[in-house]
């Protein structure tokens, strides 16, 4: 499945933070976000993943295609390991998470509250979701934070895996993967801020 | 779907997860109200029905502000809305959730309180009857309440004042039909109304929780 953006303008409660923003992420391809902090990254997956509406442009191909994973893992703290995998799985209309349990070597934590875990293992957790939804493209925000050098060669490997079987993701990062991918960098894209979109509400939230 | 119900009603019964908060907040203040009334048998009676179903509906209102919220901290509301389950669909279940964890005790706790009430004899039946029709509805309108209110800090007293007043014809038709029922009058009209309000919220709301859900997590 081949998703394509072309020419998106999005905003942040209001604020334009990217105009004029095109790319294609082919199957089998990987696609590297960068920018500072405050870019629009996040907004820009946001708005892949079908959380907010873009400005302008259009995006195709996304539709019920993506397993998105944002800055929070959607764990459930009084939920073992094995049942919150459980749930995304049947969320998603499947029922094995052995793969995924591999994948992030989770097999000992299996039966631990999610809870007790550590800050690295819950990030495990949260990413191998991503394998139990079957979903072909991943849109992927900071996947590697918290994690140390062991994690994040197993989420490289999820993601050559996944990659390889014809899947395509779509990250902001800022470490190397040693992953062959596209990478973009959404700096120039940066709209004026002092453009105003529609009428924000933020002052009573 | 089923997944999602299991998960809801599982967090519920574990640590933490607030089932019975509702049961014991009810059975304190019926409990209460016999001190504050004074002795009088007679009085008790008349307004059992109705303090009852007040005290049942500020029960189902204690445990609304986390139906949503708790999914929304953790993110767990932003990868749901991803996922190929519809969010009406969800929304509809997490409001079953909240009814089986909260209404569905309620009910049958009533019965046994309305003993503490000096509830009159005929009025057992159709008390738990109108509670069982009634509260799915406190349950379905209290989920748009929750679903308004999602982004909000410390939303609870908000999402109070919100859904109280849309929670008004609910309480006049269940009262109504539990107090006609303890009188011995014959409750049809009223039961039948509130079976109205029910089946249309249950029909209804989903959508518009889903709607306002969906402007909330932008």
């Amino acid at each position: 499945m081949t998703l394509k953006a072309s020419n998106l303008t999005l905003a942040r409660g209001g604020v334009p933070v990217l105009t004029g923003l095109s790319f294609v992420l082919e199957p089998r391809a990987a696609l590297i976000l960068r920018g500072p902090n405050g870019a629009g990254k996040t907004t820009l997956l946001r708005t892949i993943a079908g959380l907010q509406p873009a400005v302008e442009g259009e995006i195709s191909g996304a539709a019920d295609q993506i397993a998105y994973a944002g800055h929070a893992d959607g764990l459930k703290a009084m939920l073992t390991v094995r049942e919150n995998l459980m749930f995304w799985a049947q969320v998603f209309g499947r029922h094995d998470i052995t793969p995924a349990l591999d994948a992030y070597a989770l097999h000992p934590l299996a039966d631990r509250l999610a809870g007790t875990l550590s800050a690295g293992q819950k990030r495990r957790l949260g990413l191998s979701r991503l394998l139990v939804t079957g979903c072909p493209i991943w849109v992927l925000d900071e996947p590697t934070v918290s994690l140390d050098t062991d994690a994040v060669a197993m989420f490289a490997a999820a993601v050559r895996a996944h990659l390889a079987q014809g899947g395509s993701a779509l990250m902001a990062t800022h470490i190397d993967l040693g992953l062959e991918a596209d990478v973009i960098d959404i700096t120039p894209y940066r709209a004026m801020t002092t453009l105003r979109v529609g009428a924000s509400d933020e002052a009573f939230l | 779907m089923i997944a999602l119900l299991m998960r809801d009603l599982r967090l519920a019964f574990r640590a933490g997860g607030g089932f019975g908060l509702g049961l014991a907040f009810f059975l304190i203040v019926t409990t209460l109200v016999p001190f504050s009334v004074g002795p009088q048998p007679a009085l008790l009676s008349t307004i059992a029905a109705g303090v009852l179903w007040l005290g049942a509906l500020l029960a189902c209102l204690l445990s609304l502000d986390r139906l949503l919220a708790l999914d929304y901290e953790d993110g767990t509301l932003d990868l749901l809305l991803t996922a190929p389950l519809p969010l009406e669909a969800a929304v509809s279940v997490k409001a079953l959730a909240h009814w089986i964890t909260t209404g569905l005790p309620l009910v049958l706790a009533a019965p046994v309180l309305g003993v503490l009430l000096n509830l009159p004899g005929a009025g057992y039946g159709w008390l738990v009857i109108s509670l069982a029709i009634g509260t799915p509805a406190l349950s379905v309108i209290g989920t748009f309440g929750a679903a308004l209110t999602v982004g909000i800090k410390r939303g609870g007293l908000l999402l109070s004042l919100l859904v109280l007043p849309l929670y008004v014809p609910t309480l006049i038709f269940g009262a109504e039909a539990a107090r006609r029922g303890a009188a011995g009058l014959d409750p049809a009209t009223p039961l039948l109304m509130l079976a109205g309000i029910t089946l249309a919220t249950i029909a209804l709301m989903p959508f518009a929780s889903a709607a306002v859900l969906r402007m909330g997590l932008r």
